[in-house]
């Protein structure tokens, strides 16, 4: 039980942050609501990507004195991947924020139905 | 200077985007000419890159000469350095053909428009070099975005088409970004050839089948395989018409390219996990081929049935990846190459007969052959090669995906590829029947009368040049698959 606590619970965890995100893009109907899931998923990717810098013991990847021992230090590569992975997370979110302000101005609703029922009219 | 061409190819777009708008501030045809010319440059580095590795061998660019794998390397093998000349040459055309949409603009307008053009040619070409995997996510990213926006830039209806893209295509980017997670968990690697190498001994384990799957996934969103194309045809029927070209030619066949170096140069593709996962995108490519098909010939919109006639043409290139034997993965990328000129043509064609006329319905194409005969000459050059006559492109890929069909003994992707060719003659054969055959009942709109030329010379020429290429590919097709594609597909001669 401990091993599972210590060990799995946390990626159990981050998939079921993926996979909330996943499904609220599929099952909800306002556009709002399909954004906000849509970050829900990539925040749980990009906890996912932390996990992997993890390290038992290990401190900040800066230099400390004279220790040179890498188990010392957790791994810095996926922090720094996901600072870009933010970014475009960032951009993705102020794009779809842009085009739905258009929506909104143009439709005057935000209900996925009501306006492919307007689109297609 | 020459050691520094594979960085050329995309800094020098990637510094145009960012400078457009600014220099748009003072002339909105200075900055079309500066896109033009940094197309251009990208696509000369992309050529003399090209002539360097086949004369002599694999090119590993480390970019900032950072050393592999700590650094970004840029591989250019003759694929890569091939189709980065494909992506440049599309967009440079494509560059050129935008002149009489961003007349009207605002400055502002034109200089953001061209901003994100570039952005999206810097992406699509920089994920054809890239040999590293997050770059190729990064350059994903950079190439959706931009493609995110000039979809919506085409009018209300495009937004919509836009915002759903954007939520698909950014489900498609986090399945890509978590499988590379995967692969980097067990390799600890991000580098292609080194994850290449790290991965052999642990392609039965399950990670790295989940990894394949969340990586075939994403890959079959943003290029639009069958059955995960729902977001396209909105997409490109509603997106600007002076980037559809690029948007419909291009971009769809970059994550198709990604996929072939994924499960053909990362992993072996012959046996394993990678093996079966492609059998089943086949099957499914095939169910796409004949569905996109039958679509396309229930559509009235032009634009529309091209947009679901591409569904079937990546069910090709998927079909050419799951066979899997080198006559068939030089039948995709040879389809990469003509679909990408064939789709394009296809599109300027369709922006210009719109552009003229308002029109884009196919039962309103009457007598369009008097008025625009270069034009339709375009289109007829390019729905033969679309269904696949000789000497068009078209039939040669598909020779190749036959013949490499048949040294399988895989009769039932024959016998696709040969039904899917008559459902093309039906849908393009329409629209030819319309344009030559029928009488035109009305006098339709016409913003051009009575000019010299059929369109203005920065539309006329990408059309013909388009419709040109299409021939060109063609007939000298032998050429380009002994002295280029040869080497470039695994296994292959190198």
């Amino acid at each position: 039980m401990l091993d599972f606590l210590t060990n799995s619970l946390i990626y159990w965890l981050f998939a079921i942050l993926f996979l909330l995100g996943f499904f609220g893009i599929l099952a909800n109907n306002n556009f709002m609501k399909k954004l906000m899931a849509m970050n829900i998923m990539q925040v749980a990717v990009i906890i996912f990507f932390l996990l992997l810098g993890q390290k038992l013991g290990g401190t900040l990847p800066v230099i400390w004195g004279t220790d040179y021992v890498v188990e010392h230090y957790i791994n810095p590569l996926p922090h720094a991947l996901m600072l870009t992975a933010i970014v475009v997370s960032l951009s993705t979110t102020g794009v779809a924020l842009a085009l739905m302000m258009r929506i909104q101005d143009h439709y005057g609703d935000l209900e996925e139905d009501e306006i492919l029922r307007r689109m297609n009219k | 200077m020459r050691e520094q061409f594979p960085s050329l190819i995309v800094v020098v777009p990637l510094a145009a985007a960012l400078l457009s708008p600014f220099i748009a501030y003072f002339s909105k045809t200075l900055v079309r000419w500066l896109a033009i010319a940094a197309l251009l440059v990208s696509n000369i580095s992309a050529v003399a890159v090209l002539i360097r590795v086949l004369n002599g061998g694999v090119w590993h660019y480390h970019f900032g000469g950072w050393a592999p794998p700590w650094g970004i390397e840029y591989v250019l093998d003759p694929l890569s350095a091939t189709m980065a000349i494909l992506v440049s040459f599309v967009a440079l055309v494509v560059a050129i053909y935008s002149g009489p949409y961003v007349k009207d603009y605002a400055k502002l307008k034109a200089g953001i428009f061209y901003s994100l053009f570039l952005l999206l040619s810097v992406g699509l070409v920089g994920m054809m070099i890239t040999g590293d995997v997050f770059n190729l996510y990064v350059f994903l990213e950079i190439s959706s975005l931009a493609g995110y926006t000039l979809i919506a830039a085409g009018g209300n209806k495009a937004t919509v088409a836009a915002f759903r893209y954007l939520l698909v295509g950014t489900i498609g980017a986090s399945f890509y970004l978590l499988g590379i997670g995967f692969l980097y968990a067990v390799t600890g690697s991000l580098n292609m050839v080194d994850l290449a190498e790290r991965l052999l001994p642990l392609l039965d384990s399950r990670v790295v089948i989940v990894a394949i799957v969340m990586i075939m996934l994403g890959f079959g969103i943003k290029m639009a395989a069958f059955p995960l194309h729902g977001w396209q045809p909105d997409a490109y029927t509603y997106s600007h018409p002076a980037a559809t070209p690029l948007i419909a030619g291009v971009m769809g066949k970059v994550p198709a390219y990604a996929a072939l170096r994924f499960f053909f140069f990362i992993m072996p593709a012959t046996a394993g996990p990678v093996h079966k996962a492609l059998q089943v995108m086949g099957i499914l490519a095939a169910a796409g081929i004949i569905i996109g098909s039958v679509m396309a010939i229930a559509q009235k919109d032009f634009r529309r049935m091209l947009a679901y006639s591409s569904v079937a043409q990546i069910g090709y290139i998927v079909v050419g990846l799951a066979i899997g034997n080198s006559l068939a993965l030089i039948g995709g990328v040879l389809h990469i190459i003509n679909h990408a000129f064939m789709k394009s043509c296809l599109f300027v064609v369709a922006g210009g007969i719109r552009w003229r006329t308002g029109e884009y319905r196919i039962d309103n194409y009457m007598e369009l052959n008097k008025k625009m005969p270069l034009t339709m000459g375009a289109l007829i050059i390019a729905a033969l090669s679309m269904v696949g006559l000789p000497p068009t492109a078209g039939f040669f890929s598909k020779w190749y995906l036959v013949l490499g069909a048949i040294e399988e003994g895989m009769w039932f992707y024959v016998a696709i590829i040969i039904i899917s060719s008559l459902l093309n003659a039906i849908y393009f054969f329409r629209v030819l029947e319309n344009i030559y055959m029928k009488k035109a009942e009305k006098e339709y709109k016409d913003i051009y009368k009575g000019r010299k030329l059929e369109l203005p010379l920065q539309m006329l020429v990408p059309v013909v040049v388009l419709g040109i290429g299409i021939l060109v590919l063609g007939i000298f097709n032998e050429s380009l698959v002994t002295q280029v594609i040869q080497f470039a597909i695994p296994g292959g001669g190198l």
